[in-house]
This record gives C-alpha cells, structure tokens and sequence, in this order.
C-alpha cells in the first residue's frame, strides 16, 4: 500500500524526517501505545523461520501471497486471460448509453488506484532493489501478477454485497460481503461473518487514521529533505504543514469543497502520467541496457549474489513490496470499487484486475528499471527508499527530485482523502451513520494529520502499519469462504461472454 | 414531417437559439426536439465519497435540468401549439448532441455561438465550433 516506506519488524529503516525534536507527550503516547502496538505486531509480522537464511518468511506475506495464488488457480489464470475483455469493459463497451451520469468502471478503478497509487511504487521498489538487488523486481512483478487475482474476487465480492440506500447512495467492503455474504451462503456461520466483519471495520478504522499520520509525516520529511535535510527552513514547522494538509483534507471531507478535490483529481493522474512517462524516457535513453536489465532481474531472482540474502531473501522481499504496495487481499479496494454502477458484480471484478497490474507490474517495473539501468544502486550501501528513486532520475533530469516531491505530496493528499473514506465506511458500519457521528470520524482524521507531521511516534506508524496488513486476516477468511459465490458467478458470466450474449454498445 | 433539435444550456445565448429554433419550426411546420444537456465525462476522476452518491446527484442533475430549465422554456411553447420534446442528458455536448440528432433523425441542429467562457471556447473551440466540424446535418449557429 502507498504508505508502506518503512519495513517494520525486522528492518527498521530510519525515517529520513527524524528531525523531531523528542517531547514529553511523544513519549507518553508511545509508553501507551507500545504494548498493543507489539502485540499486534509479533502476529503479524512474526517470521516463520526458514532454514539456510537468516530471514525469515513474515506471516502476513505467506498469508497473502498463499491466497493470491490460490485464487489464481481456483479462478483458472483469471489475472491473465480476462485482460483483454476487462479492458473493453474499462472503455465502456459494454455500458448501455442511458447509464451515462453514472459511475463508470474507469472512474471506479481511478479512485481505488489513487488510494494506492503513491510512495510504495516510489519508496517501496527502492527498498526491495537496494534490499534485494535487480531480483527483486522478478517477485515483485509476479506478486503484482498474482495479487491481481484477490483482486477481482474481493472486488466483485464488494459490489455483489453493497447496501444500496433509498436516496441511491452505496455502502460497500468487506463489512459487508463479511456480515451479509457469509450470512446467506453460510447460515450456521452467521456469527462468524459479523464478528469477522468487526474485526475488519476496527482494523481499518486503525489503518484508516495510523496510515493518515504516516503519510503526513512522510510527506513532510520529503519535504525537508528537498528543502535542505536539517538545515532547512521549515526544521521545526511539521506542526504547521500538518496543520496546512489538515485544513486541504478538511475542506474536502468535510467542506464538500469540490474544488480542491477536483484539482487533486486532475493532478494525481497527471503526476502519475509525468512519472510513467519520465521513467520511460531514461529507459528509451539508455535502451541498449534494457536486455542487460532485464537480465539482471531474471538472473538475480534465481542466482542472487549473497550481499543481497541469497536467494530466499531476494524472493522474500519481493513479494513483500508487491503485497504491501497493491493492497490486493486487504479490502479496502473492495471499498473503493463498490460504488460503480452495475448490475453484473463480475464486471468490477474485472476492472479490478488492473489494480494490480498498474500499480505493482508498470510502475513499479519501470522505477526498478530506471534505478537499475542509471545505475543507481550502491551495493552493500545504505538502504534507501525515496532517495535512491530520487538520484536514479535524478541523474538524467536533474530538475526531478522536485517533481517527485510534488507527486509524493499529492499522492500522499489523494491516499489520505481515500482512506479517509475507508475509515469511515467502517466507523458508520460500527456505529451506525449520522451527521455527528460522521463528523467525529472526519474530526479526528484531521488530529491524526496534524500529529503525523509534528510529532514522531514510532509505536504509532507500526500500530498502523500492522492495523492495515491485519485487515487481511478478516478479510481473506471471508473471501475464501466466498469464492464460490464469485465462481458461480464468473462462470456463468463468461459462458455468456464467450457465447456473444453480452451487449455491447460500440 | 421535419424535426429540429436545439442545444440549450441556460444561456442567454442558448435561450436566442431557441426563440430561432422556435420561429424556424414554425415557419416549417417542424417539430422541435430541445435538448440540455449535463456536462459529464466517462473518463473524470472522482474522489470515493463523489462516487458514492454518484446515483443521487445524477437523480438530483437531471430533476434540476428538467424542472429548472428545460420545463419553464417547454411550458409557454406547448401552449403556442408546437410539438416538443425535452431532452436532459450527460455527456459530452457535442457528442450528445450529434448522437441525439441521428437517434431522433433530425434534420437540423440549431445552437448558440457561446455559452463557455469566451478563453476555454478560444482554445478548445466551443460546442458550436464542434458541431459544425462532426454534424451528420446542417447546423445553424445562433450569435
């Protein structure tokens, strides 16, 4: 996910904005935070040991990669062979003219991507690389490929089991799919599909407000490093950026100021664009490197040097940047995607596979490439996350690491606006929606903005970083347990595709 | 029979198309198809909140189009003795409106020169500038 730039548990990596000076409530948030926060942790990120290395597999990993495989086999290579339907269906297609005003597939998929899209595609490929060597990028790529399968299940799972209100707003996730779908499949587990679903909302109300700190903060400390590292003016000021983004996010989530979000919304892509684009452009320059590249990558991911772990550390800390970047087997794209407007849930599935494959196969592949073919890397060197990014552009367009700032900032903006959302669809589930209610929740996001940037509360970021790979555990029990449903369901709609019987408008 | 299709969005200049379009149908003995449409993109970003009430706000788009524009112009015309058909859509002008032209086999579109602000249509060209480039039928572009 976007605001994974640290490792946690076994790699911690100083966070380059540790210029905060250490005050007395830090220490005593930290004090009470920490023993939860560790508890939490040790589950998540406990690592069954492995022989031969001394790394260890981290739970929440094995957990998702296992479930991204399964799906794919049970969905018969679903990730792969559905890419170019569900491409006709993101063109519209398939969309019946009298929908338009509605919420299209694209629009469904570009606001989930703008929840994921950010510093793990930037941050995140630097670390596996620096941490991992060129291999890494193989596993990253074939997490991304694999991962696209959760997608799709838990995606249609969470338009199947929206709520549709009468004054036609939508509530969809994993609540939902959790509560109703075990409920009506399952009628003995009935309990079980409501305790998983709390479970869920209260992890992703965690995930919701801890990744909203994190991403301040990481913001800011982007922001001083381009400004100066610790000689820069605005040393000391994170209270006042925080203080400034709280009032962006406010004005959106609260305001309703369309306004601002509509700038966001023409920028992030924007931005995307720039940098897909940028990072094309170096790999067009040096092109007579590319097959050398990729085979690097294709060497290093099954004969890796042994400065990078062996082999079973360079396959570990792919897939662990692919699984914490797409967010496949979380639930919270599920969330995003279940406003779309349609009455076949499988077709949002569907879109939902290039989730995935943007996020973690192109942009990722083109920022491992760009860092590989400049260069970049300083073997058994520091880890790096956004600042080997930064020097790999860096050194072709010198005037980058100012776009990259600019693109971490709104990226950082657009992931707190989404998740912003997600915190809440989980807090109304809980306790139920209204004006006041509502308003806490928006409330205390804005708190969570402003304490991110200001203060540095360690025990905080890993109770986050913890409270959202968590969400998986609820999540994927039911998604396995519904999978069926979504069979039965996918099944027949391709037979109906094959067979021509779907229509198309163009 | 001829059948005319006019372009209206709220606009002074929409509402002199229309008094053309009226007085031309008249004069042809046309009916009159008139058309508002709702400026919407396939393809815009939306944040999740947007995209939730999106089936709500495109409900509350069209009831506004309906009862606040295109109902008011509609009622005195009727009485006039014209036939007419009111139209709210979303879309892109230009394309609904080529669209609706051939859906309805019109035989002429008649829109107001302006209608963006005077920089975007110098720029991009307006609705007028583009349906005369894609129109299947003639267009008369009202000043």
């Amino acid at each position: 996910m976007s605001f994974r730039i640290s490792v946690p548990a076994c790699l911690t990596i100083p966070v380059p904005g540790a210029a905060f000076a250490d005050q007395g409530l830090d220490g005593t948030i930290d004090r009470l935070v920490t023993p939860l926060s560790d508890a939490l942790s040790a589950l998540i990120f406990y690592e069954i040991p492995l022989p031969l290395v001394d790394q260890g597999l981290p739970f929440i990993v094995l957990w998702l990669v296992v479930a991204a495989l399964f799906f794919t086999v049970y969905f018969g290579f679903i990730n792969l062979r559905a890419m170019k339907h569900s491409f006709r269906l993101l063109r519209g297609d398939y969309t019946p003219p009298d929908a338009a005003g509605e919420v299209t597939h694209f629009q469904a998929l570009a606001t989930a991507l703008s929840g994921t899209v950010g510093l793990g595609n930037i941050a995140g490929v630097a670390l596996a690389v620096s941490l991992g060597g060129p291999g890494a990028t193989f596993w990253m790529i074939l997490a991304g490929l694999l991962g696209m399968s959760t997608k799709f299940v838990e995606c249609t799972l969470g338009v199947k089991y929206r709520n549709e209100y009468a004054d036609g707003t939508v509530s969809g996730g994993p609540m939902y799919y959790l509560s109703k779908g075990i409920a009506s499949e399952y009628p003995n587990l009935a309990v079980l599909g409501k305790g998983l679903a709390i479970v869920f909302a209260v992890f992703c109300i965690g995930g919701a407000l801890g990744g909203t700190m994190f991403q301040t903060n990481q913001a800011f400390s982007q922001l001083l490093n381009v400004t100066g590292g610790g000689a820069s003016v605005l040393q000391g000021y994170g209270w006042l950026f925080g203080v400034v983004v709280a009032l962006l996010v406010g004005m959106v989530i609260i305001g309703g100021i369309r306004s601002i979000a509509r700038v966001t919304e023409k920028l992030v892509p924007v931005m995307g664009v720039t940098y897909v684009l940028a990072g094309l452009l170096i790999i067009g320059t040096h092109i007579e490197q590319l097959p050398a590249a990729f085979g690097a990558i294709v060497t290093g991911a099954f004969q890796p040097e042994g400065v990078y772990g062996g082999f079973v550390g360079v396959l570990i800390m792919g897939l662990r940047r692919a699984a914490f970047s797409n967010e496949a087997g979380i639930g919270s794209a599920a969330i995003a995607h279940s406003a779309v407007r349609t009455d076949k849930p499988v077709t949002e599935g569907l879109v939902a596979l290039y989730e995935p494959f943007i996020d973690t196969v192109v942009v990722c592949t083109i920022t491992a490439l760009v860092i590989i073919i400049t260069g970049s890397i300083v073997p058994s060197g520091d880890v790096e996350g956004v600042a080997l990014t930064s020097r790999a552009f860096a050194s072709v367009f010198d005037w980058f690491p100012l776009v990259l700032l600019v693109a971490v900032l709104l990226f950082a903006f657009s992931t707190v606006i989404s998740w912003s959302y997600y915190g809440l669809k989980a807090f109304t589930y809980l306790l139920g929606e209204g004006r006041d209610r509502e308003l806490a929740f928006k409330g205390s996001v804005l708190v969570a903005t402003v304490l991110g940037s200001s203060i540095n509360l360690f025990s905080v970021m890993n109770f986050a970083d913890a409270m959202v790979l968590a969400m998986s555990l609820p999540n994927l029990v039911g998604v396995y347990l519904l999978a069926p449903v979504v069979k039965r369901e996918f099944v027949a709609y391709w037979r109906d595709y094959k067979a021509g019987r779907l229509q198309t408008y163009r | 029979m001829e059948r005319f299709l006019v372009g209206i969005d709220g606009s002074e200049c929409g509402d002199r198309a229309l008094s053309t379009a009226v007085a031309q149908a008249r004069a042809a003995g046309a009916e009159l198809v008139i058309c508002f449409v709702i400026a919407w993109s396939p393809y815009s970003f939306s944040t999740p909140q947007e995209n939730a009430e999106r089936h709500r706000r495109r409900e509350e788009e069209l009831e506004a189009a309906r009862s606040k524009i295109l109902e008011p112009r509609v009622a005195g015309l009727k009485a006039g003795g014209l036939a007419i058909e009111s139209v709210a859509r979303h879309g892109h002008p230009v394309r609904t409106l080529v669209k609706l032209a051939e859906e309805r086999e019109a035989d002429l579109i008649v829109v107001g020169r302006s209608g963006d602000t005077p920089l975007k249509t110098r720029i991009f060209g307006g609705t007028a500038v583009g349906l005369v480039q894609s129109s299947p039928v003639p267009v008369l572009v009202v000043p």
